[in-house]
Protein backbone atom coordinates (compact mmCIF):
# COMPACT_ATOMS: atom_id res chain seq x y z
CA UNK A 1 0.00 0.00 0.00
CA UNK A 2 2.88 2.32 0.81
CA UNK A 3 3.50 4.47 -2.29
CA UNK A 4 6.90 6.17 -3.39
CA UNK A 5 7.17 8.98 -1.09
CA UNK A 6 7.52 11.64 -3.35
CA UNK A 7 7.42 11.40 -7.40
CA UNK A 8 11.09 11.89 -7.81
CA UNK A 9 12.29 8.78 -7.85
CA UNK A 10 14.50 6.92 -5.33
CA UNK A 11 17.91 7.46 -6.56
CA UNK A 12 16.68 10.64 -6.63
CA UNK A 13 15.25 10.51 -2.87
CA UNK A 14 18.66 8.94 -1.76
CA UNK A 15 20.65 12.19 -2.85
CA UNK A 16 18.40 14.62 -1.53
CA UNK A 17 18.44 12.75 2.11
CA UNK A 18 21.94 12.76 1.74
CA UNK A 19 21.67 16.68 1.18
CA UNK A 20 19.42 17.38 4.03
CA UNK A 21 21.59 14.98 6.39
CA UNK A 22 24.80 17.34 5.37
CA UNK A 23 22.34 20.18 5.98
CA UNK A 24 21.47 19.01 9.67
CA UNK A 25 25.20 18.25 10.31
CA UNK A 26 26.59 21.65 9.45
CA UNK A 27 23.82 23.86 10.96
CA UNK A 28 23.86 21.42 14.72
CA UNK A 29 27.17 22.81 14.62
CA UNK A 30 26.18 26.51 14.27
CA UNK A 31 24.06 27.23 17.77
CA UNK A 32 22.10 29.65 16.18
CA UNK A 33 20.96 28.17 13.05
CA UNK A 34 19.17 31.48 11.21
CA UNK A 35 15.66 30.18 9.54
CA UNK A 36 16.19 28.99 5.76
CA UNK A 37 13.96 29.13 2.98
CA UNK A 38 13.64 25.61 1.18
CA UNK A 39 12.29 23.51 -1.64
CA UNK A 40 9.64 21.09 -0.67
CA UNK A 41 10.84 18.86 -3.22
CA UNK A 42 14.73 18.41 -4.20
CA UNK A 43 13.97 18.99 -8.34
CA UNK A 44 12.87 23.01 -7.66
CA UNK A 45 15.39 25.21 -7.78
CA UNK A 46 14.80 28.01 -5.76
CA UNK A 47 15.96 31.95 -7.32
CA UNK A 48 16.77 34.71 -5.62
CA UNK A 49 13.02 35.74 -6.12
CA UNK A 50 9.90 33.51 -6.82
CA UNK A 51 9.40 34.35 -10.08
CA UNK A 52 13.39 32.79 -10.78
CA UNK A 53 12.33 29.21 -9.06
CA UNK A 54 12.43 26.78 -11.85
CA UNK A 55 12.02 22.73 -12.05
CA UNK A 56 15.25 20.99 -12.15
CA UNK A 57 15.68 17.62 -13.89
CA UNK A 58 18.72 15.51 -15.43
CA UNK A 59 19.22 13.22 -19.20
CA UNK A 60 20.40 10.34 -19.43
CA UNK A 61 23.54 10.71 -22.09
CA UNK A 62 23.26 7.33 -22.69
CA UNK A 63 19.56 6.84 -23.61
CA UNK A 64 19.02 10.66 -23.94
CA UNK A 65 15.94 9.49 -21.08
CA UNK A 66 14.89 12.32 -19.30
CA UNK A 67 13.99 12.47 -15.29
CA UNK A 68 12.15 15.06 -12.80
CA UNK A 69 15.47 15.58 -10.54
CA UNK A 70 18.94 14.38 -9.68
CA UNK A 71 19.29 10.52 -10.94
CA UNK A 72 21.89 8.08 -9.54
CA UNK A 73 21.33 5.78 -12.51
CA UNK A 74 18.66 5.07 -15.10
CA UNK A 75 16.26 3.02 -14.72
CA UNK A 76 15.43 2.74 -18.33
CA UNK A 77 18.51 1.74 -19.58
CA UNK A 78 20.12 0.27 -16.36
CA UNK A 79 23.68 2.98 -17.15
CA UNK A 80 25.37 5.08 -14.61
CA UNK A 81 24.22 8.23 -17.51
CA UNK A 82 26.50 10.05 -16.72
CA UNK A 83 23.79 12.93 -16.19
CA UNK A 84 23.14 16.02 -17.49
CA UNK A 85 21.50 18.72 -15.42
CA UNK A 86 18.26 20.04 -17.53
CA UNK A 87 15.73 22.75 -16.84
CA UNK A 88 12.23 21.83 -16.94
CA UNK A 89 10.01 24.01 -18.65
CA UNK A 90 7.41 26.18 -16.98
CA UNK A 91 4.58 25.24 -19.63
CA UNK A 92 2.88 21.81 -19.82
CA UNK A 93 -0.15 20.21 -20.47
CA UNK A 94 -2.84 18.39 -17.41
CA UNK A 95 -2.46 14.76 -18.41
CA UNK A 96 -5.29 13.29 -15.92
CA UNK A 97 -6.71 14.85 -12.84
CA UNK A 98 -9.03 14.15 -10.14
CA UNK A 99 -10.56 16.04 -7.51
CA UNK A 100 -9.78 15.29 -3.59
CA UNK A 101 -12.27 15.78 -1.48
CA UNK A 102 -11.17 13.41 1.58
CA UNK A 103 -7.70 14.88 2.19
CA UNK A 104 -5.19 15.13 4.42
CA UNK A 105 -6.12 16.92 7.83
CA UNK A 106 -3.67 20.24 7.45
CA UNK A 107 -4.92 20.12 3.69
CA UNK A 108 -7.61 22.42 2.19
CA UNK A 109 -10.16 20.19 0.47
CA UNK A 110 -11.70 19.79 -2.33
CA UNK A 111 -8.49 20.71 -4.80
CA UNK A 112 -7.32 18.93 -7.63
CA UNK A 113 -4.56 16.57 -7.90
CA UNK A 114 -2.94 16.31 -11.45
CA UNK A 115 -0.12 14.93 -13.25
CA UNK A 116 1.61 17.72 -16.02
CA UNK A 117 3.39 16.64 -18.84
CA UNK A 118 6.27 19.23 -19.63
CA UNK A 119 7.85 19.21 -23.20
CA UNK A 120 11.11 17.57 -22.11
CA UNK A 121 8.89 14.40 -21.75
CA UNK A 122 8.43 13.94 -17.44
CA UNK A 123 5.47 14.44 -15.65
CA UNK A 124 5.10 15.66 -12.68
CA UNK A 125 2.68 15.58 -9.86
CA UNK A 126 0.33 19.09 -8.95
CA UNK A 127 -1.92 20.63 -7.63
CA UNK A 128 -4.01 23.05 -10.28
CA UNK A 129 -4.78 26.49 -8.40
CA UNK A 130 -6.90 29.15 -9.88
CA UNK A 131 -9.98 27.38 -11.40
CA UNK A 132 -13.14 25.99 -9.22
CA UNK A 133 -12.51 22.61 -8.43
CA UNK A 134 -15.74 21.07 -10.71
CA UNK A 135 -15.22 18.46 -13.12
CA UNK A 136 -16.89 20.44 -15.71
CA UNK A 137 -13.92 22.60 -15.46
CA UNK A 138 -11.06 20.44 -16.51
CA UNK A 139 -9.40 19.57 -19.62
CA UNK A 140 -7.17 16.44 -20.84
CA UNK A 141 -4.69 18.57 -22.56
CA UNK A 142 -5.48 21.95 -20.91
CA UNK A 143 -2.59 24.01 -20.74
CA UNK A 144 -1.03 25.15 -17.61
CA UNK A 145 1.75 27.23 -16.24
CA UNK A 146 4.08 26.81 -13.53
CA UNK A 147 4.60 29.25 -10.38
CA UNK A 148 6.06 28.86 -6.62
CA UNK A 149 4.96 29.86 -3.66
CA UNK A 150 5.80 29.80 0.45
CA UNK A 151 3.55 26.87 1.80
CA UNK A 152 4.15 25.83 5.10
CA UNK A 153 7.05 26.51 8.11
CA UNK A 154 8.31 23.85 10.52
CA UNK A 155 8.91 24.35 14.48
CA UNK A 156 12.75 25.82 13.58
CA UNK A 157 11.01 28.52 11.55
CA UNK A 158 12.58 27.50 8.37
CA UNK A 159 9.67 28.05 5.29
CA UNK A 160 9.29 25.38 2.73
CA UNK A 161 7.74 26.53 -1.18
CA UNK A 162 6.05 24.34 -3.56
CA UNK A 163 5.20 24.36 -6.82
CA UNK A 164 1.88 24.49 -8.19
CA UNK A 165 -0.07 25.06 -11.86
CA UNK A 166 -2.68 26.81 -13.01
CA UNK A 167 -4.44 27.88 -16.33
CA UNK A 168 -2.05 29.18 -19.04
CA UNK B 1 8.91 -28.54 -11.48
CA UNK B 2 6.52 -30.27 -9.89
CA UNK B 3 2.67 -30.38 -10.06
CA UNK B 4 1.39 -28.46 -7.04
CA UNK B 5 -2.15 -28.75 -5.79
CA UNK B 6 -4.26 -26.42 -2.85
CA UNK B 7 -5.76 -29.10 -0.30
CA UNK B 8 -7.09 -26.76 2.14
CA UNK B 9 -8.39 -23.31 2.74
CA UNK B 10 -9.95 -20.81 5.28
CA UNK B 11 -10.77 -17.27 5.51
CA UNK B 12 -11.92 -15.86 8.48
CA UNK B 13 -14.98 -13.26 8.32
CA UNK B 14 -13.21 -9.83 7.18
CA UNK B 15 -14.23 -6.91 9.64
CA UNK B 16 -13.27 -5.30 12.80
CA UNK B 17 -11.40 -7.47 15.81
CA UNK B 18 -10.53 -4.86 18.41
CA UNK B 19 -10.27 -7.14 21.11
CA UNK B 20 -8.04 -10.52 19.25
CA UNK B 21 -4.11 -9.69 18.58
CA UNK B 22 -3.59 -10.26 14.54
CA UNK B 23 -1.96 -13.38 15.23
CA UNK B 24 -4.98 -14.90 16.66
CA UNK B 25 -7.08 -13.61 13.78
CA UNK B 26 -3.89 -15.58 11.18
CA UNK B 27 -3.73 -18.78 13.60
CA UNK B 28 -8.02 -19.24 13.66
CA UNK B 29 -7.32 -18.81 9.73
CA UNK B 30 -4.72 -21.45 9.65
CA UNK B 31 -6.21 -23.81 11.97
CA UNK B 32 -9.58 -23.57 10.10
CA UNK B 33 -7.37 -24.27 6.53
CA UNK B 34 -5.69 -27.32 8.58
CA UNK B 35 -9.22 -28.83 9.30
CA UNK B 36 -10.53 -28.37 5.99
CA UNK B 37 -7.32 -29.94 4.64
CA UNK B 38 -7.81 -32.84 6.88
CA UNK B 39 -4.29 -32.21 7.67
CA UNK B 40 -2.20 -32.16 11.50
CA UNK B 41 0.22 -28.80 12.00
CA UNK B 42 2.89 -31.48 12.63
CA UNK B 43 2.68 -32.54 8.78
CA UNK B 44 3.52 -28.71 7.86
CA UNK B 45 6.97 -28.37 6.53
CA UNK B 46 7.03 -24.87 6.44
CA UNK B 47 5.09 -21.67 6.80
CA UNK B 48 4.98 -18.64 4.78
CA UNK B 49 3.28 -15.60 6.35
CA UNK B 50 2.17 -12.18 4.51
CA UNK B 51 1.75 -9.53 6.51
CA UNK B 52 2.40 -5.96 5.92
CA UNK B 53 2.11 -3.78 8.72
CA UNK B 54 3.41 -6.60 11.42
CA UNK B 55 6.19 -8.14 9.21
CA UNK B 56 9.10 -9.44 11.30
CA UNK B 57 8.01 -12.30 12.90
CA UNK B 58 4.38 -12.82 12.15
CA UNK B 59 4.60 -16.10 11.14
CA UNK B 60 6.78 -16.92 14.35
CA UNK B 61 3.84 -14.97 16.14
CA UNK B 62 1.57 -17.65 14.60
CA UNK B 63 3.01 -20.83 15.43
CA UNK B 64 3.18 -18.97 18.94
CA UNK B 65 -0.53 -19.49 18.72
CA UNK B 66 -1.14 -22.42 16.95
CA UNK B 67 1.69 -24.86 17.33
CA UNK B 68 5.83 -24.45 17.98
CA UNK B 69 6.75 -27.07 15.47
CA UNK B 70 10.29 -25.57 15.00
CA UNK B 71 9.77 -25.22 11.38
CA UNK B 72 11.20 -22.93 8.88
CA UNK B 73 9.31 -19.67 8.58
CA UNK B 74 9.19 -16.91 6.06
CA UNK B 75 7.87 -13.86 6.44
CA UNK B 76 6.41 -11.64 3.44
CA UNK B 77 5.48 -8.06 2.64
CA UNK B 78 4.98 -6.98 -0.94
CA UNK B 79 2.38 -3.92 -0.56
CA UNK B 80 -1.38 -5.06 -1.28
CA UNK B 81 0.21 -8.77 -3.20
CA UNK B 82 1.60 -9.20 0.03
CA UNK B 83 -0.59 -12.41 0.87
CA UNK B 84 -0.40 -13.69 -2.71
CA UNK B 85 3.35 -13.28 -2.93
CA UNK B 86 3.39 -15.48 0.61
CA UNK B 87 1.12 -17.94 -1.50
CA UNK B 88 3.60 -18.09 -4.78
CA UNK B 89 6.78 -18.71 -2.35
CA UNK B 90 4.34 -20.94 -0.53
CA UNK B 91 4.10 -22.79 -4.12
CA UNK B 92 7.77 -22.53 -5.37
CA UNK B 93 8.70 -24.28 -1.95
CA UNK B 94 6.61 -27.45 -3.27
CA UNK B 95 7.06 -27.06 -7.07
CA UNK B 96 11.31 -27.34 -6.55
CA UNK B 97 10.86 -30.74 -4.62
CA UNK B 98 11.90 -28.85 -1.39
CA UNK B 99 8.67 -29.98 0.54
CA UNK B 100 5.84 -31.82 0.46
CA UNK B 101 2.89 -29.97 2.02
CA UNK B 102 3.33 -26.33 3.60
CA UNK B 103 1.14 -23.36 4.32
CA UNK B 104 0.94 -20.19 3.45
CA UNK B 105 -1.66 -17.32 5.72
CA UNK B 106 -1.87 -13.82 5.02
CA UNK B 107 -2.88 -11.51 8.21
CA UNK B 108 -3.58 -8.06 8.41
CA UNK B 109 -5.42 -5.47 11.37
CA UNK B 110 -6.10 -2.10 9.62
CA UNK B 111 -8.02 -1.07 12.62
CA UNK B 112 -10.21 1.86 11.90
CA UNK B 113 -7.19 4.43 10.72
CA UNK B 114 -8.14 4.80 7.24
CA UNK B 115 -5.12 5.65 4.36
CA UNK B 116 -6.01 9.31 4.75
CA UNK B 117 -3.97 10.04 7.78
CA UNK B 118 -0.90 12.33 7.32
CA UNK B 119 2.21 10.82 7.33
CA UNK B 120 5.77 12.07 8.40
CA UNK B 121 6.20 16.28 9.17
CA UNK B 122 3.17 18.26 8.08
CA UNK B 123 5.43 20.91 7.53
CA UNK B 124 7.48 18.54 4.79
CA UNK B 125 4.53 16.92 3.83
CA UNK B 126 4.06 16.53 -0.27
CA UNK B 127 0.76 15.33 0.52
CA UNK B 128 -1.88 18.01 -0.84
CA UNK B 129 1.00 20.08 -1.44
CA UNK B 130 2.26 19.10 -4.83
CA UNK B 131 -0.26 16.47 -5.94
CA UNK B 132 -1.93 13.72 -4.25
CA UNK B 133 0.30 10.48 -3.71
CA UNK B 134 -2.54 8.46 -1.79
CA UNK B 135 -4.46 5.47 -2.90
CA UNK B 136 -7.75 7.46 -3.83
CA UNK B 137 -5.96 9.99 -6.11
CA UNK B 138 -3.69 7.42 -8.23
CA UNK B 139 -7.41 5.18 -8.79
CA UNK B 140 -8.85 8.48 -9.37
CA UNK B 141 -6.73 9.16 -12.07
CA UNK B 142 -6.16 5.79 -13.31
CA UNK B 143 -9.67 5.75 -13.81
CA UNK B 144 -9.41 9.39 -15.96
CA UNK B 145 -7.11 8.27 -17.75
CA UNK B 146 -9.58 5.56 -19.40
CA UNK B 147 -12.18 8.02 -19.71
CA UNK B 148 -9.82 10.02 -21.57
CA UNK B 149 -8.62 7.19 -23.55
CA UNK B 150 -12.26 6.04 -24.42
CA UNK B 151 -14.83 7.94 -23.08
CA UNK B 152 -15.79 5.78 -20.20
CA UNK B 153 -18.56 7.61 -17.74
CA UNK B 154 -18.26 7.73 -14.31
CA UNK B 155 -21.55 5.75 -14.16
CA UNK B 156 -19.87 2.42 -15.85
CA UNK B 157 -17.11 2.73 -13.38
CA UNK B 158 -20.15 2.96 -11.02
CA UNK B 159 -21.72 -0.06 -12.30
CA UNK B 160 -18.64 -2.42 -10.28
CA UNK B 161 -19.86 -1.07 -6.91
CA UNK B 162 -23.23 -2.13 -8.12
CA UNK B 163 -22.01 -5.56 -9.44
CA UNK B 164 -19.82 -6.28 -6.59
CA UNK B 165 -22.24 -5.23 -3.76
CA UNK B 166 -24.60 -7.52 -5.19
CA UNK B 167 -22.84 -10.29 -5.14
CA UNK B 168 -21.77 -9.60 -1.43
CA UNK B 169 -25.44 -10.38 -0.47
CA UNK B 170 -24.37 -13.83 -0.75
CA UNK B 171 -21.03 -14.00 0.81
CA UNK B 172 -21.52 -14.52 4.59
CA UNK B 173 -17.38 -13.76 5.13
CA UNK B 174 -17.63 -10.41 3.39
CA UNK B 175 -17.23 -7.33 5.84
CA UNK B 176 -20.65 -5.11 4.35
CA UNK B 177 -23.65 -7.70 2.55
CA UNK B 178 -25.41 -4.91 1.49
CA UNK B 179 -26.85 -3.69 -1.99
CA UNK B 180 -25.91 -0.34 -3.35
CA UNK B 181 -27.89 0.18 -6.02
CA UNK B 182 -26.97 2.65 -9.00
CA UNK B 183 -28.22 6.17 -7.97
CA UNK B 184 -26.73 5.62 -4.20
CA UNK B 185 -23.48 4.48 -5.25
CA UNK B 186 -23.50 8.07 -7.84
CA UNK B 187 -24.98 10.16 -5.19
CA UNK B 188 -22.51 9.15 -2.15
CA UNK B 189 -19.76 11.30 -0.43
CA UNK B 190 -17.07 11.78 -3.15
CA UNK B 191 -13.71 10.73 -2.54
CA UNK B 192 -11.57 11.32 -5.50
CA UNK B 193 -13.31 12.08 -8.47
CA UNK B 194 -14.99 9.79 -10.15
CA UNK B 195 -14.82 7.22 -7.18
CA UNK B 196 -17.45 8.16 -4.35
CA UNK B 197 -17.31 5.84 -1.33
CA UNK B 198 -18.96 3.27 -2.48
CA UNK B 199 -16.32 3.13 -5.05
CA UNK B 200 -13.60 2.45 -2.46
CA UNK B 201 -12.38 -0.88 -0.27
CA UNK B 202 -12.90 -0.44 3.06
CA UNK B 203 -10.05 -0.99 5.47
CA UNK B 204 -10.06 -4.10 8.24
CA UNK B 205 -9.14 -6.97 9.50
CA UNK B 206 -8.58 -10.26 8.33
CA UNK B 207 -7.06 -13.32 7.92
CA UNK B 208 -7.41 -16.58 4.96
CA UNK B 209 -4.79 -19.35 4.74
CA UNK B 210 -4.16 -22.09 2.25
CA UNK B 211 -2.69 -25.46 2.73
CA UNK B 212 -0.31 -26.11 -0.35
CA UNK B 213 0.77 -30.40 -1.44
CA UNK B 214 2.43 -31.83 -4.32
CA UNK B 215 -0.11 -33.47 -7.13
CA UNK B 216 1.15 -36.72 -6.21
CA UNK B 217 0.58 -37.10 -2.57
CA UNK B 218 -2.58 -34.58 -2.49
CA UNK B 219 -5.23 -37.44 -3.02
CA UNK B 220 -3.68 -39.01 0.41
CA UNK B 221 -5.75 -35.80 1.73
CA UNK B 222 -8.68 -34.81 -0.46
CA UNK B 223 -10.83 -36.05 -3.28
CA UNK B 224 -10.69 -32.62 -5.05
CA UNK B 225 -7.43 -31.69 -5.11
CA UNK B 226 -6.73 -27.74 -6.97
CA UNK B 227 -4.49 -27.59 -8.99
CA UNK B 228 -1.95 -24.24 -9.19
CA UNK B 229 -2.17 -23.96 -12.86
CA UNK B 230 0.30 -20.75 -12.95
CA UNK B 231 1.86 -18.57 -10.23
CA UNK B 232 3.28 -15.51 -11.53
CA UNK B 233 4.49 -12.14 -9.81
CA UNK B 234 5.91 -9.13 -11.79
CA UNK B 235 7.38 -5.89 -10.94
CA UNK B 236 6.73 -3.07 -13.02
CA UNK B 237 8.93 -2.03 -15.88
CA UNK B 238 9.75 1.14 -17.17
CA UNK B 239 6.66 3.00 -18.66
CA UNK B 240 6.68 7.13 -19.20
CA UNK B 241 5.36 8.07 -16.68
CA UNK B 242 5.08 5.56 -13.80
CA UNK B 243 7.55 7.79 -11.35
CA UNK B 244 4.86 10.26 -10.95
CA UNK B 245 1.32 8.64 -12.19
CA UNK B 246 2.02 4.80 -10.25
CA UNK B 247 1.24 2.62 -13.71
CA UNK B 248 -1.15 -0.41 -12.82
CA UNK B 249 -1.98 -1.53 -16.16
CA UNK B 250 1.35 -2.70 -17.67
CA UNK B 251 2.59 -5.03 -15.19
CA UNK B 252 -0.92 -6.96 -15.01
CA UNK B 253 -0.81 -7.14 -18.60
CA UNK B 254 2.71 -8.62 -18.50
CA UNK B 255 1.65 -10.95 -15.60
CA UNK B 256 -1.40 -12.00 -17.23
CA UNK B 257 0.65 -12.84 -20.58
CA UNK B 258 2.97 -15.16 -19.07
CA UNK B 259 0.30 -17.04 -16.75
CA UNK B 260 -2.02 -17.58 -19.67
CA UNK B 261 1.28 -19.34 -20.86
CA UNK B 262 1.96 -21.21 -18.09
CA UNK B 263 -1.74 -22.79 -17.92
CA UNK B 264 -1.88 -23.49 -21.46
CA UNK B 265 -5.28 -21.45 -21.37
CA UNK B 266 -6.53 -18.16 -22.37
CA UNK B 267 -9.30 -15.54 -21.17
CA UNK B 268 -11.61 -17.19 -22.48
CA UNK B 269 -11.18 -20.81 -20.58
CA UNK B 270 -11.92 -18.77 -17.51
CA UNK B 271 -14.86 -19.42 -15.37
CA UNK B 272 -14.20 -16.42 -12.88
CA UNK B 273 -11.46 -14.05 -11.71
CA UNK B 274 -11.21 -12.59 -8.50
CA UNK B 275 -9.47 -9.30 -9.12
CA UNK B 276 -8.21 -6.22 -7.70
CA UNK B 277 -11.03 -3.64 -7.26
CA UNK B 278 -9.77 -1.70 -4.40
CA UNK B 279 -11.59 1.08 -6.25
CA UNK B 280 -14.08 0.76 -9.14
CA UNK B 281 -12.16 2.06 -11.60
CA UNK B 282 -9.47 -0.35 -10.88
CA UNK B 283 -11.95 -3.43 -12.01
CA UNK B 284 -12.72 -1.90 -15.44
CA UNK B 285 -8.89 -1.45 -16.45
CA UNK B 286 -8.34 -4.98 -15.13
CA UNK B 287 -11.23 -6.44 -17.30
CA UNK B 288 -8.68 -5.07 -20.10
CA UNK B 289 -5.18 -5.66 -18.49
CA UNK B 290 -6.37 -9.51 -18.35
CA UNK B 291 -8.18 -9.71 -21.66
CA UNK B 292 -11.30 -10.18 -20.72
CA UNK B 293 -12.82 -7.90 -22.97
CA UNK B 294 -11.23 -6.23 -25.98
CA UNK B 295 -9.65 -2.58 -25.32
CA UNK B 296 -11.52 0.34 -24.44
CA UNK B 297 -15.19 -2.23 -24.22
CA UNK B 298 -14.55 -2.45 -20.21
CA UNK B 299 -17.35 0.14 -19.64
CA UNK B 300 -19.60 -1.93 -22.57
CA UNK B 301 -18.43 -5.37 -21.00
CA UNK B 302 -20.26 -4.10 -17.17
CA UNK B 303 -23.10 -3.16 -19.06
CA UNK B 304 -23.43 -5.78 -20.84
CA UNK B 305 -24.07 -8.43 -18.02
CA UNK B 306 -21.23 -10.65 -18.84
CA UNK B 307 -19.12 -10.67 -15.52
CA UNK B 308 -22.34 -10.60 -13.66
CA UNK B 309 -22.84 -14.02 -11.76
CA UNK B 310 -24.67 -16.04 -14.34
CA UNK B 311 -23.96 -13.55 -17.21
CA UNK B 312 -26.68 -11.00 -16.68
CA UNK B 313 -27.62 -8.34 -14.86
CA UNK B 314 -30.28 -8.53 -12.66
CA UNK B 315 -33.84 -7.63 -13.28
CA UNK B 316 -34.51 -5.13 -10.76
CA UNK B 317 -31.03 -3.47 -12.23
CA UNK B 318 -31.61 -3.55 -16.03
CA UNK B 319 -33.71 -0.20 -16.13
CA UNK B 320 -30.30 1.47 -14.53
CA UNK B 321 -27.84 -0.02 -16.64
CA UNK B 322 -30.06 -0.06 -19.95
CA UNK B 323 -28.72 3.67 -20.84
CA UNK B 324 -24.97 2.29 -20.20
CA UNK B 325 -25.35 -0.67 -22.55
CA UNK B 326 -24.51 -1.07 -26.26
CA UNK B 327 -26.85 -3.80 -27.84
CA UNK B 328 -24.50 -4.39 -30.61
CA UNK B 329 -21.59 -5.58 -28.14
CA UNK B 330 -20.80 -9.25 -28.12
CA UNK B 331 -18.87 -10.09 -24.65
CA UNK B 332 -15.47 -11.61 -25.64
CA UNK B 333 -15.64 -13.71 -21.98
CA UNK B 334 -18.16 -14.89 -20.22
CA UNK B 335 -16.16 -14.67 -17.00
CA UNK B 336 -17.46 -13.93 -14.13
CA UNK B 337 -15.72 -11.44 -12.12
CA UNK B 338 -15.61 -10.74 -8.17
CA UNK B 339 -18.61 -13.73 -7.37
CA UNK B 340 -17.56 -13.10 -3.35
CA UNK B 341 -18.12 -9.08 -3.61
CA UNK B 342 -14.62 -8.26 -4.68
CA UNK B 343 -12.33 -5.83 -2.18
CA UNK B 344 -15.33 -3.77 -2.56
CA UNK B 345 -17.39 -5.42 -0.20
CA UNK B 346 -15.31 -8.31 1.00
CA UNK B 347 -13.09 -5.74 2.86
CA UNK B 348 -8.80 -5.30 2.13
CA UNK B 349 -7.32 -6.09 4.98
CA UNK B 350 -3.59 -5.95 3.20
CA UNK B 351 -1.97 -9.11 3.78
CA UNK B 352 -4.95 -11.21 3.66
CA UNK B 353 -5.83 -10.00 0.34
CA UNK B 354 -4.20 -12.72 -1.74
CA UNK B 355 -4.77 -15.57 -0.08
CA UNK B 356 -8.71 -14.60 0.97
CA UNK B 357 -8.95 -14.49 -3.19
CA UNK B 358 -7.52 -17.94 -3.51
CA UNK B 359 -10.06 -19.41 -0.78
CA UNK B 360 -13.00 -18.36 -2.97
CA UNK B 361 -11.80 -19.56 -6.10
CA UNK B 362 -11.09 -22.84 -4.11
CA UNK B 363 -14.82 -23.07 -2.89
CA UNK B 364 -15.98 -22.22 -6.42
CA UNK B 365 -13.99 -24.97 -7.98
CA UNK B 366 -15.26 -27.58 -5.26
CA UNK B 367 -18.67 -26.39 -5.33
CA UNK B 368 -18.96 -24.87 -2.03
CA UNK B 369 -19.97 -21.44 -2.39
CA UNK B 370 -23.29 -21.25 -1.34
CA UNK B 371 -25.56 -19.34 -2.79
CA UNK B 372 -23.08 -17.14 -5.00
CA UNK B 373 -21.88 -20.61 -6.44
CA UNK B 374 -20.48 -19.90 -10.45
CA UNK B 375 -22.17 -22.84 -12.11
CA UNK B 376 -20.05 -25.38 -12.94
CA UNK B 377 -16.68 -23.28 -12.67
CA UNK B 378 -13.50 -25.11 -14.02
CA UNK B 379 -11.16 -22.68 -14.12
CA UNK B 380 -10.19 -19.52 -12.25
CA UNK B 381 -7.93 -16.88 -11.64
CA UNK B 382 -6.77 -14.80 -8.86
CA UNK B 383 -5.46 -11.24 -9.40
CA UNK B 384 -3.69 -8.94 -6.57
CA UNK B 385 -1.60 -5.90 -7.55
CA UNK B 386 -0.06 -3.86 -4.72
CA UNK B 387 1.43 -0.36 -5.75
CA UNK B 388 5.24 0.50 -6.02
CA UNK B 389 4.35 -2.29 -7.46
CA UNK B 390 3.88 -5.92 -8.00
CA UNK B 391 1.48 -8.03 -9.45
CA UNK B 392 0.15 -11.76 -8.72
CA UNK B 393 -1.77 -14.00 -10.82
CA UNK B 394 -2.70 -17.30 -9.52
CA UNK B 395 -4.76 -19.64 -11.69
CA UNK B 396 -6.62 -22.61 -10.30
CA UNK B 397 -7.98 -25.72 -12.22
CA UNK B 398 -10.34 -28.31 -11.18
Amino acid sequence: MTLRSHGCGSAACALSMVNRRKKKEESSLAETAAPELRPLVPYLTLGETRDKDFLNGSRCTKCNTNYVGPRLYCSKCSSEGPFEPIRLSPEGEVHVWTIIHQATPYVQAPYIAAIVDLPEGVSVNTNIVGIEPKPENMNFGMKVKMFTEKVSEDREGNSYVAYRFQPA
Amino acid sequence: MREVAVIGVSMIKFGRYPDRDVSQLAAQAGHEALRDAGVEMKAIESLYSGNLYATSGSGQRILQQMGQTGIPVINVANACATGSTAFREAYFAIASGAYDIVMAVGSEQMGKQGLLGSRGDPATSLEGRVGSYMMPAVFGMAGMEHSKQYGTQQEHFALASVKNHFHSTQNPLAQYQRESPLDEVMNGRMIAYPNTLLMCCPTGDGAAAAILCSMDKARQYTTQPIKVAASVLTSDPYTDRDLTLPDINTLTRNAARIAYEQAGIGPEDLSQVELHDCFATAELLHYENLGLCEEGMAGKHIASGAPWIGNRIPTKYQEDVAPFQDKTYKPKTTTVVNASGGLLSKGHPLGATGVANIAEIVWHLRGQAGARQVEGSKVGMAHVIGLCSACTLNILQK
